[in-house]
């Protein structure tokens, strides 16, 4: 395998898939990050991927392709975790907690109940990006399409109500609004990563590369381009490196990420 | 005369607890209006009230006319908050990226950039002496460097009402006469109203022509002249407080 050219490993249509549908997540994973870890609202991510795990579970047991449910369940457990924070006036990370620890145990139970899918809800956990499908690849580059024209459309009101909710408040943006936004899209994205990482590492990938460039960037626009571009590089390298070093994807993806926070913090001790 | 704040019977309370109780006021445009009260006496929650930050006002609530459910026209309005160095120390955002959160209420969707912003942003720069930072992040600069980046970003949409919570804690005495010039320009050769809190009446009222002097309601709101020379607010606060809030008045 380590013999293997350059050439002949790109020309497998898995690895292409691979490459095309992280690359596109990868993107996804640091921009929303980036608001994310700036909102100190980094767990969201591990919250909802444990939610997935249930809604996964519930596909699974119902006989739905989990991700077509995972999608909308996520998507209302986000909105829950927002609602649960402003009307039941408790803090996000408890909010994170309820809905995770709910989203763990639905699973749990559902698996226990259907005594048959147990392997299959568990491959879930640590994901495998090569062996996406081709129809998985064209509902990830679909979704992050969507999603990133979103982020770019509504840009400025993301960046204003991240830096300073009160003062963009008063430049007529709607908050409220603009924060189910963000969690909406964060769902969605979590949904998607479970591919890339798996459920037990999704956050790794929204935190990772924005603390990454937090560490070395002077502009906010500059910090996106940088997580972006660490986040798409750990994604192909991990791809890359797991492949010819037979390990996991998703784990090896993480530790990538993980090596340029630690470089990050490197070159700003130097500089 | 344009009237820029109609504020009737406000009320505003958190749980049980009563913060402002039947304030009633107008603001004309023109006006230079200090805010003035005791610590707790509502002033933050007063300004936060109108502008719709914490729910709700219970009371007639009217911006340049229009009842505040109906108010959309925020470029008119620039707020400088208390304590802009709260923000989050690890945001990268630079100088410019600051001032240009400004124009964002003079933009409809999808808000871009043009270069008459660019053109914009960089006059405001200029204005508060700030240029050479332009590509600086906020959270490297002092703190009364941020105050006038945060200034700058409550100029931008050139707005018709100026609201300053507190602008002068961080600044050193120069950069303070500096700042209070420059909000007066504003006022007298743009007919910018503003409305200023403060806690120091003795600075603000070389420049300020009226005096709104709050304690959970409104003890006081007319020419600053006039309060000092009041015998009801020398009764009110005793000869010493009333001399003390006007000592440096002219």
């Amino acid at each position: 395998m380590t013999n293997m050219s350059l050439f002949h490993f790109l020309s497998y249509g898995f690895i292409e898939r691979a490459y095309l549908a992280g690359s596109f997540i990868a993107v996804l994973c640091a921009m929303l990050g980036m608001f994310l870890v700036l909102r100190k609202l980094s767990l969201i991510g591990d919250g909802l991927s444990h939610v997935s795990f249930g809604a996964i579970a519930l596909g699974l047991f119902f006989g739905f392709y989990p991700f077509y449910v995972a999608v909308p369940v996520v998507i209302l457990a986000s909105v829950l975790i927002l609602k649960l924070t402003q009307k039941a006036k408790i803090y996000g990370d408890a909010a994170i907690g309820i809905v995770s620890s709910v989203g763990i145990a639905s699973g749990v139970i559902l698996a226990s109940l259907s005594k048959g899918f147990n392997v299959d809800l568990f491959s879930y956990l640590f994901g495998n990006i090569l062996a996406i499908s081709n129809q998985e690849v064209y509902l990830s580059v679909g979704l992050s399409l969507l999603v990133l024209g979103i982020i770019i459309f509504l840009y400025h009101d993301l960046f204003s109500a991240t830096f300073d909710e009160e003062y963009a408040k008063v430049s007529g943006i709607k908050t409220e609004t603009i924060n189910i936004v963000l969690t909406v899209l964060t769902a969605v994205t979590v949904v998607l990563a479970i591919k890339v990482v798996g459920i037990m590492l999704v956050s790794a990938l929204l935190i990772l590369p924005a603390v990454t460039a937090l560490q070395v960037a002077k502009g906010f626009k500059t910090a996106m381009i940088i997580a972006s571009m660490v986040s798409v590089l750990s994604v192909l390298l991990g791809i890359t490196v797991s492949f010819f070093l037979d390990l996991p994807a998703g784990a090896t993806v993480v530790m990538i990420n993980a090596l340029f926070f630690g470089l990050a913090i490197i070159y700003k001790k130097i500089t | 005369m344009i009237k820029v704040l109609e504020i009737k019977n406000l009320s505003f309370a958190y749980g049980t607890s009563e913060i402002l109780s039947g304030v009633s006021f107008q603001v004309d445009k023109g006006n230079y209006i200090a805010l003035a009260g005791p610590n707790g006496a509502g002033k933050t929650t007063l300004i936060k009230t109108i502008l719709g930050l914490i729910g709700k006002p219970h009371g007639a609530v009217k911006i340049f006319g229009n009842d505040f459910e109906n108010f959309t026209d925020w470029k008119k309005i620039g707020y400088l908050p208390q304590r802009v160095n709260a923000f989050n120390p690890l945001f990268p955002a630079t100088v410019k990226e600051v001032v240009g959160l400004g124009l964002l209420s003079k933009k409809s969707y999808p808000k871009k950039f043009t270069k008459k912003d660019e053109e914009k942003i960089k006059e405001m720069l200029s204005l508060m002496a700030i240029s050479n930072l332009q590509d600086t992040p906020v959270a490297e600069l002092s703190g009364g460097q941020q105050q006038r980046v945060f200034l700058a970003r409550a100029l931008a949409s050139d707005p018709e009402l100026l609201i300053l919570d507190e602008p002068s804690t961080a600044l050193d005495p120069q950069t303070r006469q500096h700042f209070f010039e420059l909000v007066e320009k504003l006022n007298k050769e743009k007919g910018v109203t503003i409305i200023l809190i403060t806690h120091d009446t003795s600075q603000v009222g070389n420049y300020a022509n009226k005096l709104l002097y709050l304690d959970r309601k409104v003890i006081f709101y007319g020419p600053f002249g006039e309060f000092c020379q009041s015998q009801n607010m020398e009764k009110y606060f005793g000869h010493f407080s009333q001399h003390l809030i006007c000592h440096q008045h002219d």
